[in-house]
């Protein structure tokens, strides 16, 4: 309890520049086993004969990696505003539907408009569950992401709708050595920093999610900025969704579950330093997540280890690193 | 014991919708058979209540269902000699699960969420790493007669709920339960109370796990053995607890609460399919009765609370029995 008391009185009374670097420190460790990783990675390739800084192996990391980077973006804000979304991984693959249908019927830019209609209601529906109704946001987002799922169980048995050659562009192509969908994550990865390091709206999502009783009382409409939160999370996920169904060709009802898009982001976002209860963390550390898992997944394909071995891996990794996390905070 | 109550009333009102459209759930078989399809999710939320009671999650015990189901049929290989002896591995086994998610939990502070998905990813990949992908092996007719057999008129899996029933309410009725509970409600106060805070944990963790093993016996036996067995069994034994108007977060609620939750469910999802509505709207109605229910709860405890204050209040400034009444 006194150790609690005592650690934020250097950091508050440090300079301004150093107190910003600090307040992004949880996403070290992350990028420390990321560079660790890597070059284990690039060790093993050369052993198995292969290259990992092949532009292939690099481009595939960052294409793969895309999708699960928007959605934990969207995490990345709803747990640090202390609430959680369980309901992405159905979300994505409505919305895979939603914009193929959509593009099928009326072209692409009211496939876009439908997409993000679609996605913010769900995040208002979340948002709104959790601070009006005053269920807890698990449960919340758990049983609207049943709901989600019996409307796609009811309405679609396999892919449909079909995206026009134009979007496919967004699934595949490059820009120089870098896949567009990797600039997209990298735009929205840019945007969700933005909005939490620079506006008001980000550092009440810290306030609220730090602890939400003291934001309250400074004057912050709690709800609002939950609720606020849940819509980008959605949006996020939209625009994943989006990604998927242009590189898919169609929309697939589950596209979003078989990636499991609603733990792993979870997993990246807390595997990125980001506090599980919220209040800590932030977008860079989620990245160095994100790409961690894709990373490790790139060296199971090449060592060509069977996706059960993956899943323990996975498993453990998640464990240890939350544990490390845990040592260090324990140890300041 | 206020927040239990209107689970009772749902699970009342859903049998009586049950009753009337199929008179024969009135008759004993009938009745018995609906316990029985109940029984393994009854007995796996009694295993979650301890572990959200406590002020964690555990999300481990779909896939630990599905894990010892496949090592059971692999290991007795339909040999009856083996029945027993890998019953008694499967409980070790689940208990030791559990052991393990409580120590990582508690000694390494790793949150529930986190340990027990990794718990969740490690089972499940272990296992078929294990049979080479799919499941293997057969059960004897032993092992699943604890699933689908009976013993007289009544099946085995009733009289082992019961058991389990009458296990877990004098456990929290023993001083055990009293610190479970206060250990969910304020860690701190009750670690300076004397409770060993991480001790009480990894118990909660430890029945859980145990009890996803008795729940993977009695539904190996009565579904048989599959890949899929155990499939989003952690989020239906949450959303029974849950419904049963235990807290997330712990403190709160009550264990025949939380096994009443499951048993709503079970009805629920009996009754769309009497109505027919099987299969792909369930997920839907589960999803808005799960929100709503929850939602009720929160709504109309202030409301209570308030008319309960305001009846007090009145009581105690005017002694006149009159004025008390209106």
């Amino acid at each position: 309890m006194t150790q609690e008391l005592h650690t934020p009185l250097p950091r508050t009374s440090a300079p301004r520049g150093l107190r910003d670097l600090g307040a992004d420190s949880p996403a070290r460790p992350v990028y420390l086993a990321l560079v660790a990783l890597t070059v284990l990675a690039w060790i093993l390739f050369l052993t198995d004969g292969g290259q990992f800084f092949s532009q292939a192996n690099t481009v595939g990391i960052l294409q793969r990696s895309a999708a699960l980077g928007i959605v934990a973006v969207g995490q990345t804000l709803v747990i640090l505003a202390g609430s959680l979304d369980l309901s992405v991984a159905f979300l994505v693959s409505l919305v895979s539907l939603v914009a193929a249908e959509t593009m099928a019927g009326y072209g692409v830019l009211p496939a876009v408009g439908a997409v993000l209609a679609v996605s913010a209601l769900v995040g208002l529906v979340n948002g709104l569950v959790i601070t009006r109704l005053k269920v807890h946001a698990f449960i919340a987002t758990l049983g609207i992401s049943l709901i989600i799922k019996g409307v796609l169980d009811q309405r679609y048995d396999g892919p449909a709708g079909s995206v026009p050659e134009s979007f496919q562009h967004l699934g595949y192509d490059r820009v120089g050595p870098v896949p567009v969908s990797a600039l997209l994550w990298a735009a929205i990865a840019f945007a969700a920093w933005f909005l939490l390091r620079r506006t008001t709206l980000g550092y009440r999502i810290y306030a609220v999610g730090g602890d939400p009783e003291v934001a309250r009382l400074s004057g912050v409409r709690t709800d609002r900025v939950v609720v606020a939160a849940h819509v980008l999370c959605a949006l996020c996920a939209g625009m994943a969704g989006l990604l998927l169904a242009a590189r898919l060709g169609a929309g697939a009802p589950t596209v979003g579950s078989d990636g499991g898009y609603d733990l792993e982001s979870i997993a990246a976002v807390v595997l990125g330093g980001t506090a599980l209860a919220g209040g800590r963390g932030g977008v860079a550390g989620t990245a160095g997540g994100v790409l961690l898992l894709a990373v490790l997944d790139s060296v199971f394909n090449q060592l060509e280890i069977n996706s059960f071995a993956k899943d323990v891996v996975r498993g453990l990794v998640f464990v240890a690193a939350l544990a490390i996390y845990a040592r260090r905070r324990l140890a300041r | 014991m206020r927040r239990t109550l209107p689970i009772f009333g749902v699970l009342a009102v859903l049998l009586v919708a049950i009753a009337v459209a199929n008179p024969y759930f009135l008759e004993l078989p009938g009745f018995l058979a609906f316990v029985k399809r109940a029984a393994p999710l009854a007995i796996l939320a009694a295993g979650q209540y301890f572990v959200i009671v406590s002020g964690e999650f555990d999300l481990s015990v779909g896939s630990l269902v599905t894990a010892e189901v496949v090592i059971a049929a692999r290991l007795i290989d339909g040999d009856p000699g083996a029945t027993w002896p890998v019953i008694a591995l499967l409980l070790v086994l689940g208990a030791l699960v559990g052991l393990v998610n409580g120590a990582v939990t508690t000694f390494l502070r790793v949150p529930s969420f986190i340990t027990t998905l990794g718990m969740m990813l490690i089972l499940a990949g272990a296992v078929f790493l294990w049979t080479g992908g799919a499941p293997r092996g057969a059960l004897t007719e032993q092992f699943r007669t604890f699933g689908r057999g009976d013993l007289g008129p009544v099946p085995w899996s009733v009289l082992i709920l019961l058991a389990v029933v009458a296990a877990v309410v004098l456990l929290m009725r023993a001083d055990f339960g009293r610190t479970l509970v206060a250990t969910g409600d304020n860690p701190g106060a009750a670690a300076l109370s004397g409770v060993r805070v991480p001790l009480t944990k990894t118990i909660a963790f430890v029945l859980s796990g145990a009890s996803a093993a008795v729940c993977a016996i009695l539904l190996g036996g009565f579904a048989g053995v599959s890949a899929q067995v155990g499939q989003g069994l952690e989020f239906q034994a949450i959303t029974a607890v849950v419904l049963g108007g235990v807290v997330l977060g712990g403190g709160r609620g009550s264990v025949v609460a939380a096994i009443a939750g499951a048993f709503t469910l079970e009805a629920l999802f009996t009754l769309l399919n009497l109505y027919g509505i099987s299969g792909a709207l369930e997920s839907a109605v589960q999803g808005v009765i799960l929100i709503a229910a929850i939602a009720l709860g929160a709504l109309n405890l202030p409301a209570w609370a308030a008319r309960a204050r305001a009846t007090n209040a009145t009581t105690h400034t005017t002694p006149d029995p009159t004025h008390a009444k209106g």
